[in-house]
């Protein structure tokens, strides 16, 4: 028999008010609640330091707004672009047996452990005009890319693209390919078996990637600065306005930043819980 | 799927591969409409039998041949992936689609080759209602027990029409109290349907149920083959002897019926023609011998020394299994006797000790061994 998935039998033991939880060493407590304060406190710390009266007028400015719709659009390019590329990469390396993948997975997770601004930097001596790649781009095709809408949608790609590749790859593995041989031997053709078995089963994981990459795209930060840049209306994303406001007017950056938080929990609130309780 | 046509293609397939820690060496050959049982011990190289007859597995070297389509031919570098094979599966484990209905999963192989949803559902109603499983249509998998799932799943395997079910191990999942219905619904859409079928268990009973001849299959090779009835019989291998529920002790032949490597004389009937020297095995029953603590004297002309290793319950009986006694041959390890538990009572036997078991030459069957 096919046991149900973990989470509906894990709700269905949490609302079964008749079972006796083991019992869990009550120390954990103190690091647990000192663990939740330092992820919930600075975002109280930021509501109470935030001027309520002047937070419309603050975020509707021109500034504001462009980089609301610049962070939002480079967000969904680079959310897509991840899918695009990144599902397709999970798939490989979950499922493939060609050799030398095992050297594959610690690059495709490079971006994770690296400093973004390093990934920028990477970025930009490959892509710019004296980069390999930038020279052939600027000299066959007359494209530029750093320092333009592009770029900022690239360094989101670059610094996203792990987290859509293995929390998919994840769930392929935990699939698991009984399931698809199955199939196979029910007469589907591979192409039938990735549409109608594999995709159906990784669904809940590729949700949870796919709102990590969106996630990471709109906090992004070092990588598009040192690659992109800040221009208003081109480069200028939410995150890097924030950075630069801070200087300027603290209440506006401040104005700013509540909007990436509400704009995270909504993301997280539609996701869940499907998605989010995916990453266990 | 729908290529091969009826359901009753005539199997033939010879295989040879190399595994981890055995290798695989076998020729089978199936009727159209037949069941073949391929009995073994774990690690025998059932299941990897099946996968390269599923295309799951490529042989190092083999043919496999379905009806008049060739599916695996190492020579001619053939090798039909799983989906166009017209190969059907049904594992232990019933491993339905779980984010399908049960109707959803067994519509699923007719719509994969191409046929209309609303045809595939049709059919797979049908389906679902041959296998009693036709008011389950709606639910999802995890709201199915066990018994239920397996039902869908074999509902499933049938649903494209498969030129050759494979059953790996069917029953082996399911609770002892399903089972027996599972086994007689295998019956009806299996046999009586005649779906030719290569059905992987141990347990002889399934051989019996529903399989028209056995092949027993140890160490990668087949030991024995032939008739289900025949084979379990007259088992002349001691793994099919041991799940025949039946003694065996090899020797060869003489005047008065066997003797045994060390020189142990064990008298029998012959069910054949035997010359003196060659190889012969000596069968009979664990009922059919009684228990003593000291030498019998007396009628039961086959007397041998053992020490009992373990007591098993078995029905309402009581199995004691033995071994050799220090020092000697170990041809008697495993033999088994049948008694009441009042008699073990009365022996005081317990592990260790030493007891005789004694058999009547007419309860003994000896005939010719494997090869």
């Amino acid at each position: 028999m096919i046991a149900p998935p973990a989470e509906r039998r894990h709700g269905a033991a949490r609302l079964d008010r008749h079972i006796v939880p083991v019992a869990l060493p009550r120390l954990l407590w103190v690091p647990a609640v000192l663990g939740f304060a330092l992820i919930a406190l600075p975002v109280v710390g930021l509501v109470v330091r935030s001027d309520l009266v002047r937070i419309p007028e603050l975020v509707t400015s021109d500034g504001a707004l462009a980089a609301l719709e610049l962070s939002l659009r480079t967000a969904v390019i680079s959310t897509l672009l991840c899918l695009v590329f990144g599902g397709p990469l999970a798939a490989v390396l979950a499922r493939s047996a060609a050799r030398g993948l095992r050297l594959v997975r610690p690059v495709v997770l490079l971006p994770l452990v690296l400093p973004p601004v390093v990934g920028g930097l990477a970025l930009l001596y490959t892509l710019g005009r004296t980069g390999f790649a930038g020279e052939v781009l600027h000299l066959w095709l007359g494209v530029t890319v750093p320092f333009t809408t592009a770029a900022v949608v690239l360094a989101q790609t670059f610094v996203s693209m792990p987290f859509l590749v293995v929390s998919l790859e994840g769930a392929l593995r935990t699939a698991g390919e009984r399931y698809e041989t199955v199939a196979a031997t029910l007469g589907a053709a591979p192409g039938t078996v990735f549409r109608r078995v594999t995709l159906p089963l990784v669904l809940p994981g590729l949700g949870s990637g796919l709102v990590l990459a969106f996630a990471r795209s709109l906090g992004e930060f070092g990588a598009t600065v040192a690659f992109a840049g800040s221009l208003q209306g081109t480069t200028r994303t939410l995150p890097l306005l924030i950075y630069q406001e801070r200087e300027v007017d603290v209440d506006g950056a401040i104005a700013l930043a509540l909007v990436l938080v509400v704009v995270a929990v909504v993301v997280i609130a539609v996701a869940r819980p499907r998605a989010a309780e995916g990453l266990r | 799927m729908s290529c091969g046509g009826t359901p009753g293609s005539e199997l033939s397939a010879s295989m040879w591969l190399h595994r981890r820690d055995f290798t695989l060496d076998v020729e089978l050959d199936v009727a159209p409409g037949e069941v073949l049982a391929v009995l073994g011990p774990n690690g025998a190289g059932k299941s990897t039998m099946l996968g390269v007859l599923a295309g799951l597995l490529r042989p190092e070297q083999g043919r496999v041949r379905l009806g008049n389509r060739t599916l695996t031919d190492t020579a001619a570098g053939v090798q039909v992936p799983p989906h166009r094979r017209g190969v059907g599966l049904l594992a232990q484990q019933a491993l339905l689609f779980p984010h399908l209905s049960a109707l959803a999963n067994v519509a699923f192989g007719p719509q994969a080759v191409g046929a209309s949803r609303r045809d595939a559902e049709r059919t797979a109603q049908a389906l679902l209602d041959d296998v009693d499983a036709g008011e389950l249509a709606q639910r999802k998998p995890a709201e199915l027990s066990g018994g239920q799932a397996q039902r869908v799943a074999l509902a499933r395997a049938l649903a494209p029409r498969p030129d050759l079910l494979l059953l790996d191990e069917p029953l082996s999942a399911l609770d002892v109290d399903v089972a027996p219905a599972m086994r007689s619904l295998l019956r009806r859409v299996v046999r009586d349907d005649k779906q030719t079928a290569v059905l992987v268990t141990h347990q002889v009973l399934d051989a019996l149920v529903l399989a028209d001849r056995v092949i027993v299959v140890s160490g990668g090779s087949v030991v024995e083959q032939g008739p289900t009835r025949e084979v379990l019989t007259r088992p002349r291998s001691a793994f099919a002897a041991r799940i025949a529920g039946l003694n065996l002790i090899p020797g060869t032949a003489c005047a008065e019926g066997l003797r045994t490597s060390d020189g142990v004389l064990v008298s029998g009937r012959r069910t054949g023609p035997v010359q003196p020297g060659e190889p012969v095995v000596a069968v009979f029953p664990p009922a059919a011998v009684a228990v003593y603590r000291a030498a019998p004297e007396g009628s039961p002309r086959n007397v041998v020394e053992v020490v009992l290793t373990a007591l098993e319950p078995h029905g309402d009986v009581l199995r004691l299994r033995a071994g050799p006694p220090p020092g000697r041959p170990g041809w008697s390890d495993g033999l088994a006797a049948d008694v009441t538990p009042a008699a073990v009572a009365d022996l005081a036997a317990e592990p260790g000790s030493v007891l005789w078991f004694a058999v009547k030459a007419a309860e003994v069957m000896i005939h010719l061994a494997v090869r």
